[in-house]
C-alpha cells in the first residue's frame, strides 16, 4: 500500500493523460478526445481514493510522503505529503475534474482536445499544489497552474475574454512573485532548506515576520480573493466558459486559503496574531459589503462570483479567529463551497447553453418549462444561502460559533451574511425561475438531459450528504487542525 | 633575446577554427558551382569538430600560453562549447531564410566562423590586448553580417548605426584599458589583480579606467544606458543575423565581464557592483516597459533582451557583500546560468520568426503570430513555451534562471533589488502574454501553411522541448555552470 506513490499518481496521471488527449489532435477526433478525457478524469479520481481510505486520522504528521532530490544545488526536493488539511482538496479536485469534463462534453465544439487537456493538466498541477511540501515545488505548481487557466479563459471565454485572462494572470503573478522572494528569504534564514515543515520550526524576529506575513497576504489574498484585490474574479468568472468558472470557484480559490494554513499561520504565528485584526476586518468587509454588491448584480454569473468572494471571506475569518471551530468550519466551508459554487455555475451554464444569455432579466418562469432543473437549482440556491441540512450551513454555522466565542460583535456581523446570502440567492432564483414565462426563448426551453441530470444529481447528493452528516469530513481534519492551532499558539520570537 | 616557441596545444580549437575559416574561403572561391552548400557544410563541420577539439584539449587546471596572453580553463571551454552550439543552431535556422533572399553567399559562413573565432579569443583572453583583438574580430564580422542585405536601406542603416556606436564603445573600452595600464602598469589580468590587491595602483586613475571598462562591457551586453543600438539593429538586420547577434555574442560579453571585472578587478568589486546595480535596474525597467509598446516583434524581443541582460547583471553584482566573498561562486554561476538559459530561449524565439517567414514575406510583427494555434498547434505550443519561459513562469528554464539569480540577490541581502526586479517582471509578463494571446485567442489573418525545411522544424521542436525539459531538470546545467566557474575563481 505505502510503496505505491499515490500522490505522484494523483499529480501525474491527469497531466500525462492530458498530454495524451492533446495528442489526439484536431477536432475530427473530438469524440475520441472526449472519451479519453473522461477516462483520464475517472482514473485521476480513482487514484486519489486510497488517499482517503488509507488515511490515518489519529496523527497530524504528513502521510503518503515521497521525497527525492530534484535540484540538489539549491537543496530543492520533490517532496510530497498530505495531512488532514490538504487531503480532502485532492479528492475534491479530482472529483470536480470529472464534472468539468462532463459539463464541457457537448458545449465545447471548438478545439475539444485542447480544452479537455487544459483541464486535466490544470487538475494535476493543483493536486501538486496541495501536496507539495517543498517551497519551490509548491511555487512551481502554483505558478504553472496559471497557464492552463489563462488559456481556458482566453480561448473559450466570452466577448471580453482577453482582458479578463490577462488581468487574471497579472494579478496572480504579482502576488506570487512577492511570495517567491519570501521563500528565498526563508531558504536563507533556515540555513538552506526549502522544506516547509522546517520553516514551521524556524524562529524569526517580529519585524521580518510582519513583512513575510504581508507578502503572503498579498500572494494568497489575491488568490482567495480578499477585498480589495478581488476585482479580477468577477471578470474572470463572467468571461470564462462554464468549466473554467467551476474549476476557478471550486478549486483555484481554495489555493489561496490553503496557503494561509500551510504558510502564513504556522511560519509567522506572531505576525498572524499581531495582524489578525487586519485579516478579520478585510474578511468582514468581504462578507457584508460584497454581499450587498452581489445583491445588485444583473448578470447571474457575476452574482455567483461575488457570492464566492463573500463566502471565501467566511473562510479567512474562520482561520484568523484561531479556534478549532473556526478553522474546521472554514475548511468545511471551503469544501462545501467547492460543491455549491460548482453546482451554481453549472446551473447557470445549463441555462446559458440554451438561451445564450446570463442576464437575469432575460429569464422568468423557467420552472414551467424545466421543472427538473428548477428543483436542482432550488437546492443549490438554498445551499448557497446556508440552509440547514445542506453543506452550506455546516461550515458557516461553525465559523459563526467560533467567531462568537472570539468576540461577540465579530460573530454578529458575520452572521448577517446568512441573511444577505439568502437574499441575493433566493431573489435571483425567484426572478429567474418563478413568475410568468418571460419570453419566447424561455417558452421553448427543454429540460435537462441525462448527462446534465447526472452531474447535477451527483453534486446534489454531495451537498445533502455533507449537510446531514459532516463527520467523515471533520474526522479527517480534526487532528491536523488541533496540531496547527497548538503550533500557532506558540510564539516563535 | 631568445625566442621561445609557445605551447599551441591549449589553443588548438582556435587555431583549428582559424584555419578552417581560411580553407572555407579559399575552397568556395574555387569551387564556385557548389560554393554555397560547401561553405555551409564546411562551417557546420568546423563547429562540430571544434567542439570535439575543445573537449579533447580540456584540462582541469587553467593553462596559460602565448606569454600569458591566452588562458584555457573550464569556464572558457564551457562557454566555447555553448558558443559553437548556438552558432551552429543559428546557422541551421537561417540557411533557408538566407537562400530565399539570395543572401546565402559563402562569405556569410566565413564571417560566421570568424565571428566564432573572435568570441573564442574573447572567452580565453588573459590580457587586455587579446581581449580587444577578440572583441574587434567578433564585432567586425557582425557589422558586415548586419549589412549583408546590401540592397535594403534598413539593413544598411542598422549596420551603420551598429558600426559607429560599436566603434565608440571600442574607443571607450580602449581608453579604459589604457587608464588601467597607467594605474597598474600591466595589461595582463593577474598582474592587474595583484596591483589592485596591493593597492599600489593610483586609485583615481583606476576608478576612471573602471568606469570606461564597465561602459564598454555594457555596450556589448546591450544594457541601459548603452542600449540604443539594440532595437534598431535587431529590427534592421535580416532575421537570421539578428538571431546571431542575440545569442552567442551575449555569452562572449558575459565572459568579457567575468574576465575583466572578476579576474582583473575583483578587489574593487564593491565599486563596479554599485555601477552594475544602477545599470541592471535601469535595464530591467526600460526593457520591460518599452517592450510593451512595440508592435514589431523583433523590437519587442530586443527590449526583452535588454531586460534579460539586466537580470543577468543582478547575478554578477551579488557576489561580494561587505567585503565577504563567500557568495561569489553562487552569484556568478547564477549569472552564467541565466546567460546560457537566455541564449537557449533567444534561439527559439528568433527561430520561430524564421519559421514563419518565407520567400517574399518577413514575419516581424506580433500580428504575424495571429491564430498560429489554428495554423500549427505544435509550433504555437513551442512558442508558448518560449514566451512563458521568458516571462519566468515555471516549469520552464527561464523560471529557474530567475530563481537562481534572485536567490543570489536575496542571499546578498539586497531585498529591495529583488522586489524591484520582481515587480518589473510582472510588467514584463504582459507583453509575453500578448504574444500568447494573439497565437491562441485571435483568428489567423494569414491562413497559408508553414513552409520550412524539415531540419528547421525538427531543430526548433527540439529547442522548444529543451526549454521545457531543462525546466523539469535544471540541476545538470546549473551544476555545470558552477563547476565551470569553480576552477576560475
Amino acid at each position: 500500500m505505502t510503496d505505491i506513490p499515490l500522490l505522484s499518481l494523483a499529480i501525474w496521471v491527469p497531466i500525462i493523460g492530458g498530454l495524451l488527449v492533446l495528442a489526439t489532435g484536431s477536432d475530427r477526433n473530438a469524440p475520441l478526445a472526449r472519451m479519453l478525457a473522461f477516462a483520464v478524469a475517472v482514473a485521476g479520481f480513482v487514484v486519489t481514493l486510497p488517499l482517503y481510505t488509507g488515511f490515518d486520522t489519529t496523527t497530524s504528521a504528513m502521510q503518503f510522503v515521497e521525497v527525492s532530490s530534484w535540484i540538489p544545488r539549491f537543496n530543492i526536493n520533490y517532496h510530497l505529503g498530505v495531512d488532514g488539511i490538504s487531503v480532502l482538496f485532492l479528492l475534491l479536485n479530482a472529483f470536480i475534474t470529472i464534472i468539468v469534463v462532463l459539463a464541457g462534453w457537448k458545449v465545447i465544439e471548438n478545439k475539444v482536445a485542447q480544452y479537455m487537456a487544459a483541464f486535466l493538466i490544470m487538475s494535476g498541477l493543483m493536486n501538486g499544489i496541495f501536496s507539495a511540501l517543498d517551497g519551490v515545488l509548491f511555487y512551481v505548481f502554483f505558478e504553472a497552474s496559471l497557464i492552463p487557466m489563462y488559456l481556458i479563459i482566453g480561448v473559450w471565454g466570452g466577448p471580453n475574454r482577453v482582458y479578463a485572462a490577462i488581468k487574471f494572470f497579472l494579478y496572480t503573478l504579482l502576488g506570487s512573485l512577492l511570495m517567491l522572494i519570501v521563500l528565498l528569504y526563508l531558504f536563507m534564514q533556515s540555513g538552506g532548506s526549502f522544506y516547509i515543515l522546517d520553516w514551521h520550526q524556524l524562529p524569526l524576529p517580529i519585524e521580518p515576520q510582519i513583512l513575510i506575513f504581508l507578502a503572503f497576504l498579498v500572494a494568497f489574498g489575491v488568490k482567495v480573493p480578499m477585498w480589495p484585490v478581488h476585482t479580477w474574479l468577477p471578470d474572470a468568472h463572467v468571461e470564462a466558459p462554464t468549466g473554467g468558472s467551476v474549476v476557478l470557484a471550486a478549486i483555484a480559490l481554495k489555493l489561496g486559503a490553503y496557503g494561509f494554513l500551510r504558510f502564513s499561520m504556522p511560519i509567522v504565528p506572531d505576525a498572524a496574531h499581531e495582524l489578525s485584526w487586519l485579516v478579520i476586518s478585510l474578511s468582514l468587509i468581504a462578507v457584508v459589503y460584497i454581499s450587498f454588491v452581489a445583491l445588485v448584480q444583473v448578470d447571474m454569473k457575476k452574482l455567483v462570483a461575488y457570492s464566492s468572494i463573500s463566502h471565501m471571506g467566511f473562510v479567512t475569518l474562520g482561520f484568523f479567529i484561531f479556534n478549532p471551530l473556526g478553522v474546521e468550519g472554514a475548511i468545511v466551508q471551503m469544501i462545501s463551497h467547492g460543491f455549491v459554487s460548482a453546482a451554481m455555475f453549472l446551473c447557470i451554464g445549463v441555462l446559458y447553453d440554451r438561451v445564450h444569455s446570463r442576464q437575469i432579466a432575460d429569464y422568468g418562469g423557467v420552472v414551467h418549462t424545466m421543472p427538473k432543473f428548477a428543483a436542482f437549482f432550488m437546492l443549490f440556491a438554498m445551499a448557497n444561502s446556508g440552509l440547514p441540512a445542506t453543506s452550506g450551513f455546516v461550515g458557516e454555522f461553525m465559523v459563526v460559533l467560533g467567531a462568537v466565542k472570539y468576540n461577540f460583535w465579530i460573530g454578529f456581523i458575520a452572521a448577517t451574511s446568512l441573511i444577505l446570502s439568502a437574499a441575493y440567492s433566493l431573489w435571483m432564483y425567484k426572478r429567474v425561475v418563478f413568475g410568468k414565462v418571460a419570453n419566447k426563448q424561455v417558452a421553448e426551453l427543454h429540460d435537462i438531459n441525462a448527462r446534465e441530470f447526472a452531474f447535477l444529481g451527483i453534486l446534489a447528493v454531495c451537498v445533502l450528504a455533507m449537510g446531514l452528516y459532516p463527520f467523515p469530513f471533520t474526522e479527517v481534519m480534526h487532528t491536523s487542525v488541533n496540531e496547527l492551532l497548538r503550533h500557532v499558539a506558540v510564539s516563535k520570537l | 633575446m631568445n625566442f621561445v616557441v609557445p605551447d599551441f596545444y591549449p589553443a588548438a580549437a582556435e587555431i583549428f577554427v582559424a584555419v578552417m575559416a581560411l580553407v572555407t574561403m579559399l575552397a568556395s572561391a574555387f569551387a564556385r558551382s557548389i560554393a554555397r552548400s560547401l561553405a555551409y557544410y564546411a562551417t557546420q563541420f568546423t563547429l562540430i569538430a571544434a567542439a570535439f577539439v575543445t573537449i579533447y584539449t580540456m584540462q582541469g587546471e587553467p593553462v596559460y600560453t602565448f606569454n600569458n596572453l591566452f588562458i584555457s580553463d573550464l569556464m572558457g571551454d564551457f562557454l566555447k562549447l555553448m558558443i559553437y552550439f548556438s552558432t551552429a543552431i543559428a546557422l541551421l535556422y537561417g540557411r533557408a531564410y538566407l537562400a530565399d533572399r539570395k543572401l546565402d553567399r559563402p562569405e556569410y559562413y566565413v564571417l560566421a566562423l570568424l565571428m566564432t573565432l573572435g568570441m573564442m579569443v574573447m572567452v580565453s583572453a588573459n590580457h587586455m590586448l587579446s581581449m580587444y583583438i577578440g572583441l574587434e574580430m567578433m564585432s567586425l564580422a557582425l557589422y558586415t553580417m548586419v549589412a549583408f542585405d546590401r540592397n535594403s536601406p534598413r539593413s544598411t542603416e542598422a549596420a551603420m548605426k551598429y558600426f559607429v556606436l560599436g566603434a565608440l564603445a571600442s574607443g571607450l573600452l580602449l581608453y579604459g584599458m589604457s587608464m588601467i595600464y597607467g594605474a597598474t602598469g600591466s595589461l595582463e589580468f593577474s598582474s592587474i589583480a595583484q596591483a589592485v590587491y596591493n593597492q599600489t595602483a593610483n586609485q583615481i586613475v583606476l576608478m576612471f579606467g573602471l568606469v570606461f571598462l564597465v561602459a564598454g562591457i555594457c555596450f556589448k551586453l546591450g544594457v541601459v544606458p548603452f542600449h540604443m543600438w539594440v532595437p534598431d539593429v535587431y529590427e534592421g538586420a535580416p532575421t537570421a543575423v539578428t538571431l546571431m547577434i542575440s545569442t552567442a555574442p551575449k555569452l562572449a560579453a558575459f565572459a568579457m565581464a567575468v574576465r575583466l571585472l572578476i579576474w582583473a578587478l575583483f578587489d574593487v568589486a564593491e565599486e563596479w557592483q554599485g555601477m552594475l546595480m544602477m545599470v541592471a535596474v535601469a535595464s530591467i525597467a526600460l526593457g520591460n516597459l518599452a517592450a510593451i509598446a512595440q508592435q514589431n516583434i523583433k523590437r519587442m524581443l530586443a527590449y526583452s533582451g535588454i531586460s534579460h541582460m539586466g537580470f543577468m547583471l543582478l547575478g554578477l553584482l551579488a557576489g561580494v557583500v561587505d567585503g565577504d566573498r563567500h557568495f561569489a561562486l553562487n552569484a556568478y554561476s547564477s549569472a552564467m546560468f541565466y546567460a546560457v538559459s537566455y541564449v537557449i530561449m533567444s534561439l527559439a524565439s528568433f527561430g520561430m520568426l524564421i519559421l514563419l517567414s518565407r520567400a517574399g514575406f518577413e514575419a516581424e510583427n506580433i500580428d504575424d503570430f495571429k491564430g498560429l494555434n489554428k495554423r500549427s498547434p505544435w509550433f504555437a505550443l513551442m512558442m508558448l513555451f518560449v514566451m512563458f519561459s521568458m516571462a519566468g513562469v515555471p516549469f520552464f528554464i527561464g523560471f529557474f534562471a530567475k530563481l537562481a539569480v534572485l536567490q543570489a540577490v536575496v542571499a546578498a541581502g539586497y531585498f529591495w533589488l529583488a522586489v524591484v526586479a520582481v515587480l518589473l517582471s510582472v510588467a514584463g509578463a504582459f507583453y509575453y502574454l500578448r504574444v500568447v494571446k494573439v497565437m491562441y485567442f485571435d483568428a489567423p489573418v494569414d491562413e497559408s501553411p508553414i513552409q520550412a525545411p524539415a531540419e528547421v522544424r525538427i531543430m526548433l521542436s527540439a529547442n522548444g522541448i529543451a526549454i521545457a525539459a531543462l525546466g523539469l531538470a535544471p540541476q545538470m546545467l546549473m551544476s555545470l555552470c558552477a563547476y565551470a566557474l569553480l576552477g576560475s575563481l
